[in-house]
């Protein structure tokens, strides 16, 4: 096979769970990730259009605590219904793995476009966030998210979000296979085992209980998160305003960078690649270098949210924001802002 | 008795019906042969007191989501044997949608329904199950509606070769050879589900004889039998 291919977002997001070694997907259409859906279902693999995300949560659930790969597609208002088997995956450390294509809410909202779904990922369930959640810039980073999401998902056990969402779904690109040969899978393996009888709970007698279980949860949280946070830098050696963005509001901002420094604009990109748990090393070690930060999201402040829960000591920055919710942000529009900062 | 189960564990109030088909499906299991590859999931509710009840595999689920939490463990492990307590709530209210859609699309699990007329596990709210005229802290006025019989709904999506049937917890003989039906169900791959009438003296404000008294008396609302 041609290792360069020209496909869509969803093709690659369907073409990472096969290579990941996933066997089954559990689904319910909704735009815009319904392609994902039917593009799994046209490769011939095993699936099950359920009755709703709710059903599509739970099944999964129960696949993975027979130790089968699966992982499921939603958005928006399917994804507020995927919070309740995220929730169990979260109380009861399961390998959950949803890809999220992001559209523009509250409530039903509009389908394509939005950075909307953030907090959602990030914190929806009725606990303490401790999921991993990534975000896609671009068609090649979709697919080695995709690849990564099932791997750590099965290696640390938390509940993992591939955040995308309608445009970069739909936007076709070529993607060069060649570059992830040498990525292994994370093997699964049954979580209830024959012959062992396990008696798993996920609620608890006594308050004290649940209150040991999650220190210990957060333990582990803090362990994975030294070794999957994860984040890009671009061109932020020099520079004096940094622009923080993720997903592809985050690609948008690098070529605003690119064309800033051309007019010799001391610029730079700060984009997490994990919003959960976020790279707060690399944050805090590219705050202390600038004095003007500008955050840039398709949303009124969800990820700037996160950014200042991960600020250590940075008094002498200060913050600019262009938040658009449920719209596109291209890269003129963040240069213009940028040249207004003085 | 078995000496594996753990009765010091049993957190059921003195005189619910849930120990006695606890027992039955344990005795059945074993009878079968199929203890090792099962597992029980337990929808939330009293049911959820069953956890570590039982020496089989069993994990808990969310109120209204056994039905499809036991279907994807089936679906990935197909020489298992699953099964899924759950109580009329959980069963017919919250969790009815993915009832209706695993038997329509006949799939080979097992589903026990302990119906005792009442959201016991909260303190003895109304259920689709609760009789008509009968006052409950949701309903002080008393319930408007009949009940809902959950098995007819069930007959009418399910396949023929479903298993579809109730009894009682005092009706010990058809207890087990419906469980036992239901298991053999699901090994020739299709769906199974036994609703067991069963007393609730905690909500029904009931003692002695008089639990086992309206026990019966639910046999006149709710047809015994295979359907």
């Amino acid at each position: 096979m041609n290792k360069k291919q020209f496909l869509t977002g969803s093709e690659v997001v369907v073409r990472g769970a096969i290579d990941a070694g996933t066997s089954m997907m559990y689904g319910y259409p909704i735009t815009p990730g319904t392609e994902v859906f039917t593009g799994w279902v046209g490769s011939g693999k095993k699936y099950l259009q359920t009755e709703d995300e709710i059903a599509a949560g739970f099944a999964m659930c129960g696949a993975v605590i027979a130790g089968q790969k699966t992982f499921t597609a939603t958005a928006g208002p399917g994804h507020v219904l995927m919070q309740d088997g995220l929730s169990m995956a979260e109380g009861m450390r399961l390998p959950f793995v949803a890809v999220v294509a992001q559209r523009g809410g509250p409530s039903s909202g509009t389908v394509i476009y939005s950075q909307q779904e953030v907090t959602l990922a990030v914190y929806g369930g009725n606990g303490e966030g401790m999921r991993l959640v990534y975000s896609a810039s671009n068609l090649e980073e979709l697919y080695l998210l995709t690849r990564l999401a099932f791997n750590n998902a099965w290696k640390y056990r938390f509940p993992t979000i591939v955040l995308t969402d309608g445009y970069l779904l739909k936007t076709k690109g070529v993607v060069d296979f060649s570059k992830f040969e040498k990525l292994e899978n994370v093997k699964p393996y049954p979580l209830v085992k024959e012959g062992e009888i396990k008696h798993w709970r996920n609620i608890f007698t006594f308050e004290e209980e649940l209150f040991e279980e999650i220190e210990k949860t957060k333990v582990d949280f803090d362990k994975m998160s030294v070794e999957v946070a994860e984040s890009e830098e671009y061109e932020t050696e020099d520079a004096e305003i940094l622009i923080i963005a993720h997903g592809i509001v985050g690609a948008a901002a690098k070529l605003a960078v690119q064309k800033l420094r051309i007019e010799n604009k001391k610029v730079g990109l700060w984009r997490p690649i994990t919003l959960r748990p976020l790279d707060n090393e690399g944050l805090n070690k590219n705050l202390n270098k600038v004095k003007k930060v500008l955050i840039v999201e398709s949303s009124l402040g969800q990820l700037s949210k996160l950014v200042k829960d991960g600020i250590k000591d940075c008094a002498n920055v200060s913050f600019e924001y262009l938040q658009k919710p449920a719209v596109g942000i291209e890269a003129e529009e963040i240069m213009d802002k940028i040249l207004k900062i003085k | 008795m078995n000496k594996e189960i753990n009765n010091s564990a049993c957190k059921f109030c003195p005189g619910c019906g849930y120990p006695i088909v606890l027992m039955t499906l344990e005795k059945v299991l074993s009878d079968l042969g199929v203890k090792e590859k099962s597992v029980l999931g337990l929808d939330i509710g009293c049911s959820l007191l069953a956890w570590n009840f039982l020496p089989i595999n069993t994990f808990q689920t969310h109120h209204g989501r056994v039905t499809p939490t036991i279907m994807g463990f089936k679906r990935a492990k197909k020489d298992s044997t699953v099964i899924g307590l759950t109580g009329d709530g959980g069963a017919y209210a919250i969790g009815l949608q993915s009832l209706l859609w695993a038997a329509r699309r006949d799939e080979p699990v097992t589903i026990l329904v302990v119906n005792n007329t009442v959201y016991a596990m909260t303190g003895g709210q109304t259920a689709p199950t609760t009789l008509k005229g009968q006052k409950t802290d949701t309903t002080p006025q008393g319930v408007e509606a009949e009940p809902l019989d959950g098995i007819k709904l069930l007959r009418e999506v399910a396949s023929e070769k479903a298993f579809l049937a109730r009894t009682a917890v005092n009706d010990i003989g058809n207890l087990k050879s419906y469980i036992e039906k239901a298991i053999e169900t699901q090994k020739s791959g299709h769906f199974a589900c036994v609703e067991i009438l069963s007393m609730c003296p905690t909500n029904w404000k009931t003692k002695g004889v008089d639990t086992i008294n309206k026990l019966n008396s639910l046999k006149e609302v709710f047809k015994l039998g295979i359907f």
